[in-house]
């Protein structure tokens, strides 16, 4: 099984965290080591300036070189420090004062500027500064090399203070970086998140290209979206053409068998031949009707990925449906009475998608009617439109909604009523697609009450 | 009442055309949109019953083309490809119905009925019979001066009897012309309509007689 590859937003934060880590040990190393220098350049300044005060005061002799001992010299080491301070005065091989185990410079002779080492010296660690001098004994010049050390102690001390601020400037930038970069995960990622959530709200039926402002890194995303949905939509569209060129191949020839069938039927007294030419006309029928509903469907999920949206009168709409019904519902004695279609209920949408629903709604109250009912069809605005169909049928008989819209479904109560089952789908499917719902209930006293609500326009 | 049936479909146009005949009206079949035109020409038609796809021309442009020319005959759609926006663009051209092919031919001479109530023409399909006049356009019949209103299959079983007079009608036959057949019936449903229709005729000298065992007729006696 291949694994999830790491979320951008992780990957993004740690690869900003990781630069923010190396810029953090980086710094502190830098601030470290420019401390440490300018620590060990100060006591390098002092003991330079000891040594070289020391070797001022050397004085030639008729037989010994002459060491006056500056305080001033001492007092300037010890100001800077609590430090140990040793020296060393050494005079033709010869220790003339101070500790004779000082360890003398690499290079022997007379460097007539300061020469600085490090070295261990007892238990410790010291720094010393070596100069050398010509001193004349006898009219014979002497070399001699004045030594001066200091243990690092305060150095260390301090170094050590250094890096502990150091360390906290490192933490602290890190801490600083990471919260940056965390912000900055979050706004380089909000864009496709956006994007994310837009597509994401679609209703389940909406093809249309996705239209959404987005950084140019995210174009060719969008492009590469947008050039699915439009072959999505052909694919879709090519097959309600269809549905329809077969619908139409269908229906004409139906048309024919239905008209002989009733011909025949009039002309035939044999009750055997009636009883087939009236499962004939049946069988027609079932199957035009489940054309209907087919290309009903088709429309509605055709139509839906980039609905129609024009502000019309809904009560119009209503008033033209019901009196196209009148003539179907006079054949079985129905009576449609019709209210609230006085006044405009101006709703927004795609008409011939509503059309469909009420026409869905109105041929299932005429169908399942008893004989000579009244079907009440209801029209009310705000605060959204509510289209009622109630009629007497035969009613719900305790099946959930949700069972008899789903598709193909038929209700256990349908008996021999002719339908396809993609009646109520066809409503609930139009509902959504205009942010509209669409309910089914038991009526009181008997029946079935259907209502479609719509936002208003 | 006379048609005018304008339908490419030869088979089709033959069945429409026989069923309408067997009801009594008179049919012209026209195979195109100009033979169509030729029809109105030399004859005037009560209603017009026109297909969409024809071989020469849409019969949406016909139907513009009728509407602007002012002439006002009754053009009820017959429509195969019943996409919901095609319903709504005949009836926004000036068709005063449509029927999605196949259609019942109980609907459509409803339909049909309704379109020629709307538009106030007046037809001479006023039958008569013995003392009582009806008038199917209404859904009514006067007995002496007294008009009464019929329901509709009060209106569709005289209907059947008065087509022909004295002659037996099996309870089956009248079921299959007054019920849907997507709806089962027993043929003892008719008894309450026949029993209403006669309530309707008293006085006319009309009456419908039981035959024992075999069915209904309308007789004078």
């Amino acid at each position: 099984m291949r694994r999830a590859p790491l979320s951008l937003r992780l990957r993004l934060v740690l690869q900003l965290l990781g630069i923010a880590a190396v810029l953090a040990i980086v710094l502190y190393f830098t601030v470290r080591t420019v401390a440490d220098q300018a620590a060990e350049a100060t006591q390098d300044g002092v003991l330079g300036a000891a040594t070289l005060a020391i070797a001022e005061r050397l004085q030639g002799g008729d037989d010994d070189v002459g060491v006056d001992l500056p305080y001033e010299a001492f007092s300037i080491l010890g100001s800077i420090s609590a430090d140990r301070v040793f020296y060393r005065i050494e005079a033709g091989g010869t220790t003339l004062t101070g500790y004779d185990d000082l360890p003398l410079p690499e290079a022997a002779g007379a460097a007539v500027t300061p020469v600085f080492y490090t070295r261990a010296y007892r238990d410790t660690e010291v720094r010393i500064a070596a100069v050398g001098r010509m001193v004349l004994v006898a009219r014979k010049p002497v070399p001699v090399l004045v030594l001066v050390a200091q243990t690092r102690q305060g150095q260390e001390a301090i170094a050590q203070r250094v890096a502990q601020r150091a360390a906290a400037l490192g933490l602290g930038s890190f801490a600083l970086a990471a919260a940056l970069s965390l912000l900055t995960a979050g706004s380089v990622l909000r864009p496709i998140n956006r994007l994310a959530d837009a597509v994401g709200q679609r209703g389940p039926q909406d093809l249309r290209a996705v239209d959404h402002p987005t950084p140019a890194e995210l174009r060719p995303l969008i492009t590469a979206l947008n050039g699915f949905i439009a072959r999505l939509r052909g694919a879709l569209s090519r097959t309600e053409t269809f549905i329809a060129e077969a619908a139409h191949h269908i229906r004409t020839p139906l048309a024919t068998v239905r008209a002989r069938a009733e011909i025949a039927m009039r002309q035939s007294t044999s009750e055997d031949t009636r009883e087939t030419l009236r499962a004939v006309i049946r069988a027609v029928e079932e199957s035009s009707r489940s054309a209907g509903q087919l290309l009903d469907h088709a429309t509605v999920v055709y139509r839906s990925d980039r609905m129609a949206d024009e502000r019309f009168d809904l009560a119009k709409l209503v008033e033209t449906q019901a009196e196209a019904f009148r003539p179907t519902a006079d054949l079985k004695d129905l009576t449609i009475r019709l209210s609230g279609t006085d006044t405009p209920v101006i709703v927004q949408g795609d008409r011939p998608l509503i059309e469909a629903a009420l026409r869905n709604l109105l041929d299932n109250a005429v169908k399942y009617s008893a004989d000579e009912t009244t079907i009440d069809l209801s029209l009310t605005g705000g605060p959204e439109a509510r289209i009622e169909v109630a009629d007497r049928g035969r009613g719900l008989s305790g099946q959930a909604q949700a069972r008899l819209s789903k598709r193909f479904a038929r209700g256990e109560n349908a008996g021999d009523v002719i339908g396809s089952g993609l009646g109520l789908t066809i409503v609930e499917e139009v509902a959504a697609a205009h942010g509209g719902r669409f309910e089914l209930t038991e009526r009181e006293g008997g029946g079935a009450c259907a209502r479609l609500f719509l936002p208003l326009g | 009442m006379r048609f005018l049936l304008v339908e490419d479909s030869p088979d089709l146009a033959q069945s429409v055309a026989d069923r309408l005949r067997l009801d009594g009206h008179a049919v012209d079949p026209a195979a195109s949109l100009a033979e169509a035109r030729d029809c109105l020409a030399a004859a005037s038609y009560d209603l017009i019953l026109l297909d969409i796809s024809l071989p020469d021309g849409d019969g949406r442009t016909f139907l513009a083309a009728e509407r602007r020319s002012g002439r006002d005959t009754p053009i009820i759609v017959m429509t195969a490809r019943a996409e919901v926006s095609d319903r709504v663009d005949v009836l926004d051209l000036g068709a005063d119905d449509y029927v999605t092919k196949p259609f019942d031919f109980a609907e459509l001479e409803a339909r049909c009925r309704a379109v020629l109530r709307r538009k106030g023409t007046a037809l001479q399909t006023v039958q008569h019979f013995v003392g009582l006049t009806f008038n199917p356009l209404n859904a009514s019949l006067s007995v002496g001066g007294e008009v009464r209103d019929l329901r509709n299959r009060e209106l569709r079983l005289l209907e059947i009897l008065l087509a022909a007079p004295e002659r037996i009608f099996s309870k089956s036959q009248i079921c299959d012309r007054l019920f849907s057949y997507a709806e089962s019936v027993t043929d003892n449903a008719i008894e309450v309509y026949v029993a209403r229709l006669r309530k309707k005729l008293e006085g006319s000298g009309a009456r419908i007689e039981t035959v024992r065992g075999i069915g209904y007729r309308l007789t004078s006696g």
